[in-house]
């Protein structure tokens, strides 16, 4: 790991003040589960690091009804573990509990996993097909305008994931095909069925990150089985192809996962 | 450089390090704690867990500054003198272990997991759960029925591959 300084900011706002000061060379640290590897491998070099598990406005989970509020600092062993989370929209503590290890799980929170938008992270996609908003320190938008491409969100300099929201739906589930070594999601699909439709978000197979499949939503949209998604096709061009399987490999794995997917929802 | 001050295995300890300094070299190299191992170096193989405030964390995948003001309990930090921890004896008793290299790392998360869950444990749980703990000799079945023993959870009927 190369030189760095570390910050340790108590509010949003000294977090960022300090990260204005010390320019694009610095970076937020959340619970570092990617970033700290990524720096052993000296494939980040950030000149300081900010960390953010100090600063109490990112802590918290509020469930009130069926509306969902979830600080950007919680880990996802606080997700998957909230009793009120398990009721209101069991498909996202179900999501949080298969990410990583329990050690992972521990240190690793939503808002970093977010804002970092690997693209075989799995909260983008129960995001997506939630139809969740992003909250900012500065402003809030939809999961599809925040998520742009891999490893890519409309995050400006500076700015810091503070919560996501979402609406609890009917029904939701989390499916992941996980690579047998690293465990990653090979293809995770999020379905969410509500009174006005069905979304399908897919992580891990598209070659620009997590997405919506939106012929799956209108099938499933009319009929919420898995059989439904059984004549699509997803198009070979626009999945992830490498040495863990091809792009033809994980374009019929969407179709699987997601057929999956509906099936755990409806309690099958 | 930075000043830190933390808990480890119930003393209070200050330095001042490297801010990129992480909390395994800080445990191993600066107070000698050389239980906790370092294995794969990619927060993947779980030779270096210890206890943040509480928690089973990978101590290669966290910096010693961001541990400062925390309590760290290290495998030193969990025998009462000459008595073994309930987990350790429970590794001895199954021969939870081979060469050992792995074995800080398993009792630190087992000692997590049976927190976290008690006697309600389950083979499936346990298995699921030492996700990030690689063992290279043992192929589990011992660690398994030490943990499920030391959480008083009752142990699977028949194992598979036995």
């Amino acid at each position: 790991m190369y030189e760095t300084t570390y910050h340790r900011p108590t509010s949003l706002d000294e977090a960022a003040r300090l990260a204005s000061e010390m320019g694009d060379e610095a970076k937020y640290l959340s619970g570092g589960m990617t970033l700290i590897p990524t720096m052993k491998q000296r494939l980040a070099a950030p000149s300081a690091l900010i960390d953010l598990r100090h600063v109490g406005d990112l802590k918290g989970i509020s469930v009130n009804g069926s509306s969902i509020r979830i600080g950007g600092g919680t880990t996802h062993a606080e997700i998957a573990a909230s009793s009120e989370i398990q009721s209101a929209c069991p498909g996202f503590a179900g999501l949080a509990q298969l990410i990583g290890d329990p050690a992972v799980r521990h240190m690793g929170t939503i808002g970093g996993s977010v804002a970092n938008f690997d693209p075989a992270a799995d909260y983008p996609a129960a995001l997506l097909a939630l139809g969740a908003t992003v909250h900012t320190n500065k402003r809030e938008m939809s999961a599809d305008d925040f998520f742009v491409g891999m490893f890519e969100t409309a995050l400006e300099e500076g700015e810091i994931v503070t919560a996501v929201s979402f609406e609890a739906p009917e029904a939701s589930a989390y499916e992941k095909f996980r690579n047998p070594a690293s465990r990653y999601a090979m293809c995770g699909v999020y379905v969410a069925k509500r009174a006005d439709g069905v979304k399908v978000g897919v992580t891990g197979a598209g070659a620009d990150g997590a997405f919506r499949w939106s012929d799956a939503e209108q099938a499933l949209s009319s009929n919420f089985a898995p059989d439904a998604v059984g004549g699509l096709s997803v198009s070979e061009g626009d999945m992830v192809g490498d040495i863990h399987g091809s792009s033809a490999y994980r374009a019929n794995l969407v179709k699987v996962v997601t057929k999956r997917a509906v099936k755990k929802a409806l309690g099958q | 450089m930075t000043d830190i001050t933390m808990t480890v295995n119930g003393r209070e300890v200050s330095g001042s390090v490297e801010d990129r300094t992480l909390l395994v070299q800080y445990l191993r190299e600066n107070l000698g704690l050389t239980g906790t191992h370092v294995g794969c170096d990619t927060s993947q193989c779980g030779a270096c867990v210890v206890h943040v405030d509480g928690k089973a964390v990978k101590a290669c995948t966290m910096l010693a500054a961001q541990a400062s003001g925390s309590s760290v309990t290290t495998i030193e930090g969990l025998a009462q003198g000459a008595d073994l921890h309930p987990v350790q004896a429970a590794f001895r008793e199954h021969h939870g272990l081979q060469c050992g290299f792995c074995t800080p790392g398993m009792i630190m998360t087992a000692v997590d997991i049976i927190a976290r869950h008690g006697s309600s444990l389950d083979e499936h749980t346990v298995r699921e759960e030492l996700d990030g703990n690689i063992c290279r000799c043992t192929g589990y079945h011992n660690i398994v029925k030490a943990i499920l023993s030391a959480a008083g959870a009752s142990q699977p009927q028949t194992m598979a591959a036995e």
